[in-house]
């Protein structure tokens, strides 16, 4: 057999025709009959119902808070009157009416920050001095008794400024409390072990609304007489520790997918637990489990709603509020609800956007 | 030997209750002196290597690394991987820092180095490893040669007396193989001490001073490299090197 010299082959582009929008078509809405089937039912639905909500949502729907023409229009148009009228009822519940601006001041200051901190350049050690600050104006702002403010008790605080600060502040306190419970957990002193796994099953094995429960009546009764604590911070460290043992189960998920050579190497260099910790361990173990994180974010951000039952009221808790005491507006409630839904979609869904960019972050180092 | 840098004396070590996994090991390394340890799967080799820098703790015996007797205490084991470096078969690059970071770490966090020298000396050790090229990719941007051989640069940026390498080709593919052991040949001139557990028997012939033979936990035969390969004194090592050099 003689030897035959190497002939390359030149590359060549992909066939272009699946590129193409009736090939696209083909391929992913009509590729064989269940597919075609499906579409065609589900798009069937989609002609049938989008029209419909359309039509009641913003053809016929009175945006006027108008009584009168919300109930001539009762089962052909939404009533978004309902929102228009109630509005900062509903937005910042029993605070009082004259003094709302303070809220919105605050609300606006802590959502500026939080976005803020969501951008690379500003990840600096100066940004935690700024929540410092932001959150005591924070406080300030809403407590007031200072600065010619009027004081204003926690348990007239509510609305979306409630919302967004539980949220933030079970987020901020919990993460640092799960992060430490999660090495705990992989320690290899066994009290601590036994100490973080015994708080974490503990609080799992309870629903968040028995948390809550305990945090608001039962505490109190086990406090010396005369000593209380505010019914927010008793709420706070409820929702803090329940999302913290969540928490810490999402990174001790991302802690065992660490290879153990990646530790070895790390100690063979010289480097103590902790810096192994900081510096190999923990960077790798976040960025895996960053879509679990913001999905634990969303949910306490979503289980704030629940205070309503200690008698706080957060968003959906002023909206009950807002409405139920009102008889005329009563029926209109859906469309309250439809609004509310709307600004939590906002919320959870900037968060889930945010997380999608992070991952590409964290991914770079991925190569290719 | 008058003063070896790593001695063995009668050291013993269990798995769990049963698995006897070095037994009487007595093993001195002069300074400077290259060693390749061989021998079949399961024999102990790897564990010998790392009780040399504590990844595993033997259970008797005395280990003494360069003066310093191996103890279950932080200062003496944080004193001994200063001293020591280690290559691994996985390479075990950090993969969410760049070639360049992964050399800097240490220095850094660990010898307080400021960052601008240590970041001149990695790249040093770069191009010496004749990889400088890539110090600003990521280590899954590279070839597995291309990977171990930074994880080489890596252990040399603590300028280290000892350098152990733990089946450091592998896990590569036969075309890398050479450029690796040909940075492991270049060092092995330089004087520092080698501790290879390695099936590369070119590697060995070319610049071991001895080669040790393990198996069940025992160390079986310790001779020069011409000898073992030429002359091997026991039957268990002639099987083995019939079985490596046979194909």
């Amino acid at each position: 057999m003689s030897a035959t010299s190497f002939q390359p082959i030149a590359a060549r582009p992909a066939p272009t025709d699946s590129r193409s929008l009736p090939a696209w078509l083909r391929r992913n809405l009509f590729g064989d009959w269940k597919t075609a089937g499906s579409t065609i039912v589900l798009g069937a639905l989609l002609l049938w119902f989008v029209p419909q909500f359309l039509n009641w949502s913003l053809l016929q729907a009175v945006w006027a808070p108008d009584l009168k023409a919300c109930r001539a229009a009762e089962g052909v148009g939404a009533c978004w009157g309902v929102v228009a009228e109630k509005f900062r009822l509903i937005i910042f519940g029993r605070y009082p009416f004259g003094e709302q601006w303070r809220p919105l001041v605050a609300t606006a200051l802590m959502l500026a920050m939080l976005v803020a901190s969501c951008t690379r350049p500003l990840w600096k050690p100066w940004l935690a001095v700024l929540w410092v600050v932001v959150l005591a104006v924070f406080f300030v702002l809403m407590y007031g008794n200072t600065l010619g403010l009027t004081k204003v008790e926690t348990d007239r605080w509510g609305g979306l400024p409630l919302t967004i600060l539980l949220a933030t502040l079970s987020i901020l306190m919990a993460f640092p409390i799960a992060l430490a419970v999660a090495l705990g957990r992989r320690s290899d002193l066994p009290a601590i072990r036994v100490f973080c796994t015994l708080y974490v099953e503990l609080i799992r094995g309870v629903p968040l609304i028995s948390v809550l429960f305990m945090a608001s009546f039962m505490f109190p009764l086990f406090m010396p007489q005369g000593l209380t604590i505010d019914v927010l911070i008793r709420v706070l460290v409820g929702m803090t520790l329940f999302a913290a043992a969540y928490l810490a189960e999402v990174i001790r998920g991302g802690l065992q997918a660490i290879p153990k050579g990646q530790i070895e190497a790390a100690a063979t260099l010289g480097l103590s637990y902790w810096q192994i910790q900081r510096k190999i361990v923990l960077p790798q173990a976040l960025a895996m489990v960053v879509p679990s994180i913001v999905n634990s974010f969303i949910s306490i951000f979503k289980d704030t709603s629940l205070v309503s039952i200690v008698s706080l009221y957060d968003l959906t808790g002023a909206l009950d509020m807002a409405i139920n005491a009102d008889a005329n507006w009563k029926p209109f409630k859906l469309q309250g609800y439809l609004f509310i839904a709307l600004i939590y979609f906002i919320f959870c869904f900037s968060m889930s956007r945010y997380s999608q960019w992070v991952e590409k972050q964290v991914n770079k180092s991925k190569g290719r | 030997m008058s003063d070896p840098i790593i001695s063995f004396d009668k050291v013993n070590k269990w798995y769990g209750n049963n698995f006897h996994v070095l037994r009487d090991i007595d093993l001195q390394v002069g300074r400077g002196e290259r060693i390749v340890v061989c021998g079949p799967s399961g024999s102990g080799k790897s564990t010998l290597i790392r009780c040399i820098n504590r990844l595993e703790e033997h259970q008797q015996g005395r280990l003494i690394v360069d003066g310093v007797e191996m103890a279950d205490d932080v200062k003496v084991v944080d004193a001994v991987r200063k001293k020591v470096g280690m290559v691994f078969q996985q390479f075990n690059l950090f993969p969410h820092l760049t070639v360049l970071e992964n050399l800097t770490l240490s220095p850094i966090w660990v010898n307080k180095m400021p960052k601008k020298e240590a970041q001149e000396k990695a790249m040093q050790q770069l191009e010496r490893v004749r990889i400088a090229e890539q110090a600003h990719k990521y280590p899954l941007q590279l070839s597995g040669g291309q990977q171990q051989r930074v994880a080489i640069a890596r252990a040399l940026c603590l300028t280290p007396k000892i350098m152990l390498f733990d089946e450091p080709t592998s896990a590569l593919d036969p075309e890398m193989i050479k450029e690796v052991l040909d940075v492991m040949i270049e060092l092995a001139g330089q004087g520092i001490t080698m501790v290879c557990v390695t099936h590369e028997m070119g590697f060995a012939k070319a610049v071991a001073d001895s080669v040790v033979f393990m198996d069940e936990g025992q160390i079986v035969e310790r001779s020069n490299p011409h000898d073992f390969f030429n002359t091997p004194q026991t039957e268990r090592s002639r099987d083995f090197l019939a079985k490596i050099l046979g194909h």
